[in-house]
């Protein structure tokens, strides 16, 4: 509805023939609990209104009453999806608050697990965006691949989702040669699966009429919400954690950033499409270059007490910018702190980008933007 | 066939009961397989030999389900959706030609009565998603009239075509037309009409229109209306529903392959009409199963494109055509 349509259904002069529709708790759309608040007139929308909170945690409470070391495998829950970067992202923070110099081969690790969870992220994504969409036999064909990132990460982490891997000072553990031979068969067998994707899905003309100049996001929106991640990049601006202000070693890489300037749902999917391929670069970069030496820095003390200070750490997730901003007064347990999550920010310019468009379109805008619901709700 | 009269009728009827029954429980069987093949696993495997058992107990655990008819629907159109949407399904089967004389009813307005039936499907999915009293359902109903309201009229311009190629409503009498190799199915009557293969695939696509197949599920569209017209359906009134859909894949099919594929008609002139018959036509079924697990949802309103901005005018120009080529020849 336009604006004068609503002003006149509001003064009475045109009858109200809109309806409250519930999209969730419950939805097999929202992929979790999210609930959207939908006004529609027919099958358009008229409003949409994301009503967040259903698996809502206390995540950043938590982290004030407990001990720095013990609120570590919280960060794997909030995206459950990319808990390697979310991991990274809060042990580089307290790193960063104590001052504590990672050893280059832990540094390189982290590199190779964060993009192989990167990859898996995608797939995940890649199999229930289709399904969103009613294809639902990609699922199957993405979780295979998965399997074989799961299966590596396993090997050295114990744990195939809540991984937990890194440390304060290092990883948990060296990997070993089978992680790294793995690895590498798996680069070699990721590139044309690639390629399958892109002759089975991407060129299919009923995904393209689908997402093709559907859900624009326009550079000011993305702005305006500070959206990050694969969404930004959809939109054409060039914005990557890795590139702008580069964290850990990955100013030793050479990869691109895809951008794709359309804004559309078409645009979202590439980005992810093509940043699966950059991360098989950067892992195949780090296999080559991976130096020797330990894993886990000397003189980590046991019971950390960073300086009182205020200090924040940012990387970039599966989903966009991932930040941690914690404030110490001197003691085992954070004063504060904050969780700067994508999916939040992501979320929130939904309502103005779907309003006018219809059921589908807006699923599949939503599909397209990626949530992961606890990391909405912390 | 020399039984006398009111038992070869009820022979009829519990043949088609149960040609139906059988149907619906081992197409969702197939399509359960074949999806799995489709997706790189086995599929159902646990129940019986290859999960052949599979459909019995998913019938049995539907048979024992509450049937909850929900807090302010309309009951009695509640209850009634179920069987106005069988019932069409089973009354085309009567009219089928199985085989040369293998066929309940030979009426000499066949397809009119098949077209008539057929087109109740539509009207019992509406009535169901109304009476449902669910936002879901309603939305589901609504998207379910325009698209076959959209997919109605090129199916029949296409029979329209069929009509004058083949001068009767007769379906055996146009099973028998198509005598001899399978250069003489109607598909490839290139001399009636060049463009008869396009026609096929119109007929084929406004079938999976039709019975609201993927990629033109509208009516269900899991992922954005929970389960359409069916959301509040439970225990059997579900099972009708899902029956009601293989029993209108099978007719759809059917028709296709008596209309096009020649019906009975053997190529090679071995085998009953019978075999010749079903292999066809569940060929056509496979067919239909491939397309859902390998094509994702079309957009509604590309689907209504689709129908009235394509297929319309291509059926026209095929009618058009055929006229033009059989006041010539």
């Amino acid at each position: 509805m336009t604006t004068e349509e609503i002003m006149a259904v509001a003064q009475g002069k045109a009858p109200n023939e809109t309806f409250v529709l519930n999209l969730g708790p419950q939805h097999p759309a929202t992929h979790g609990v999210l609930r959207v608040k939908l006004t529609m007139d027919g099958e358009y929308i008229t409003r949409a209104e994301p009503v967040p909170g259903y698996i809502h945690r206390m995540q950043e409470k938590m982290g004030e009453n407990r001990t720095w070391a013990q609120y570590l495998p919280n960060t794997s829950r909030i995206d459950y999806l990319s808990a390697m970067a979310y991991t990274h992202g809060y042990v580089g923070a307290v790193e960063r608050a104590a001052g504590i110099q990672v050893p280059p081969r832990a540094e390189y690790v982290r590199v190779i697990t964060s993009e192989l969870n990167r990859i898996s992220s995608h797939l995940v994504w890649f199999g229930a965006f289709l399904l969103d969409l009613g294809g639902f036999t990609p699922l199957l064909y993405a979780f295979d691949d998965r399997e074989k990132i799961l299966d590596l990460l396993e090997g050295i982490t114990g744990s195939r989702l809540t991984y937990s891997y890194y440390r304060f000072g290092g990883l948990y553990n060296d990997v070993d040669e089978d992680f790294l031979g793995g690895t590498r068969e798996f680069v070699a067998q990721m590139r044309p699966r690639l390629g399958m994707y892109r002759t089975l899905v991407t060129e299919n003309i009923i995904l393209r009429k689908r997402l093709e100049g559907i859900g624009v996001i326009t550079p000011e929106q993305c702005r305006k919400y500070g959206a990050t991640g694969p969404v930004i990049r959809g939109s054409g601006i060039a914005y990557d954690v890795r590139k702008v202000e580069p964290y850990s070693v990955y100013a030793d890489f050479e990869f691109d950033i895809p951008v794709f300037p359309e804004g559309d749902s078409m645009a979202r999917y590439l980005v992810r499409m093509e940043e699966m391929g950059q991360s098989l670069r950067i892992i195949e970069q780090a296999l080559a270059k991976l130096p020797d030496g330990p894993v886990m820095a000397e003189k980590v003390p046991r019971v950390l007490k960073p300086p009182a200070g205020d200090y924040c750490y940012a990387v970039e997730a599966a989903r966009g910018r991932f930040a941690v901003r914690v404030v110490s007064d001197n003691k085992e347990m954070a004063y504060r702190i904050k969780l700067r999550t994508p999916s939040f920010s992501n979320l929130s310019l939904f309502e103005e980008v779907s309003q006018g468009m219809m059921l589908p379109d807006a699923l599949a805008l939503m599909g397209s933007l990626d949530l992961v619901i606890p990391d909405i709700d912390r | 066939m020399s039984l006398p009269e009111p038992f070869r009728l009820l022979a009829y009827l519990l043949g088609i009961m149960a040609f139906v029954g059988l149907n619906a429980a081992y197409l969702v069987w197939v399509e359960r397989k074949g999806a799995g093949r489709f997706q790189r696993r086995p599929g159902p495997t646990e129940v019986g030999y290859a999960g052949l058992l599979q459909p019995i107990a998913d019938a049995v655990k539907l048979l024992t389900k509450q049937v909850i008819v929900p807090p302010g629907a309309d009951a009695t159109l509640f209850r009634l959706a179920p069987v106005v949407v069988l019932a069409p399904a089973l009354m085309c089967l009567a009219i089928i030609p199985f085989g040369p004389h293998l066929v309940a009813r030979e009426i000499n307005v066949g397809l009119l009565l098949l077209f008539a039936f057929g087109s109740i499907n539509v009207m019992a999915i509406m009535i169901g998603g109304w009476a449902s009293r669910n936002k879901y359902a309603i939305i589901s109903a609504a998207r379910v009239v325009s698209q076959d309201v959209a997919y109605e009229i090129p199916m029949l311009l296409v029979v329209i075509t069929m009509l004058m190629v083949t001068g009767t409503m007769d379906l055996n009498q146009i099973v028998r037309q198509q005598a001899g190799a399978f250069w003489n199915w109607n598909l490839f009557k290139l001399a009636a009409n060049p463009l008869m293969p396009v026609t096929f695939v119109i007929f084929y696509i406004c079938m999976l229109a039709e019975t609201n197949r993927a990629p033109f599920d509208m009516a269900e569209a899991e992922s954005e209306l929970v389960a359409g017209a069916f959301t509040e359906y439970a225990g059997m009134g579900f099972g009708v529903f899902f029956m009601a859909e293989y029993a209108n894949i099978v007719v759809g099919c059917a028709v296709a392959t008596v209309l096009f594929l020649g019906g009975w008609q053997s190529p090679i002139g071995i085998l009953p009409g019978a075999f010749w018959f079903l292999l066809k036509l569940y060929a056509l079924v496979f067919s239909v199963v491939w397309v859902r697990w390998t094509f994702p949802r079309t957009q509604f309103y590309g689907l209504l494109n689709l129908s009235w901005k394509i297929l319309i005018p291509i059926a026209l120009f095929t009618l058009i055509l055929s006229s033009v080529m059989l006041k010539l020849f």
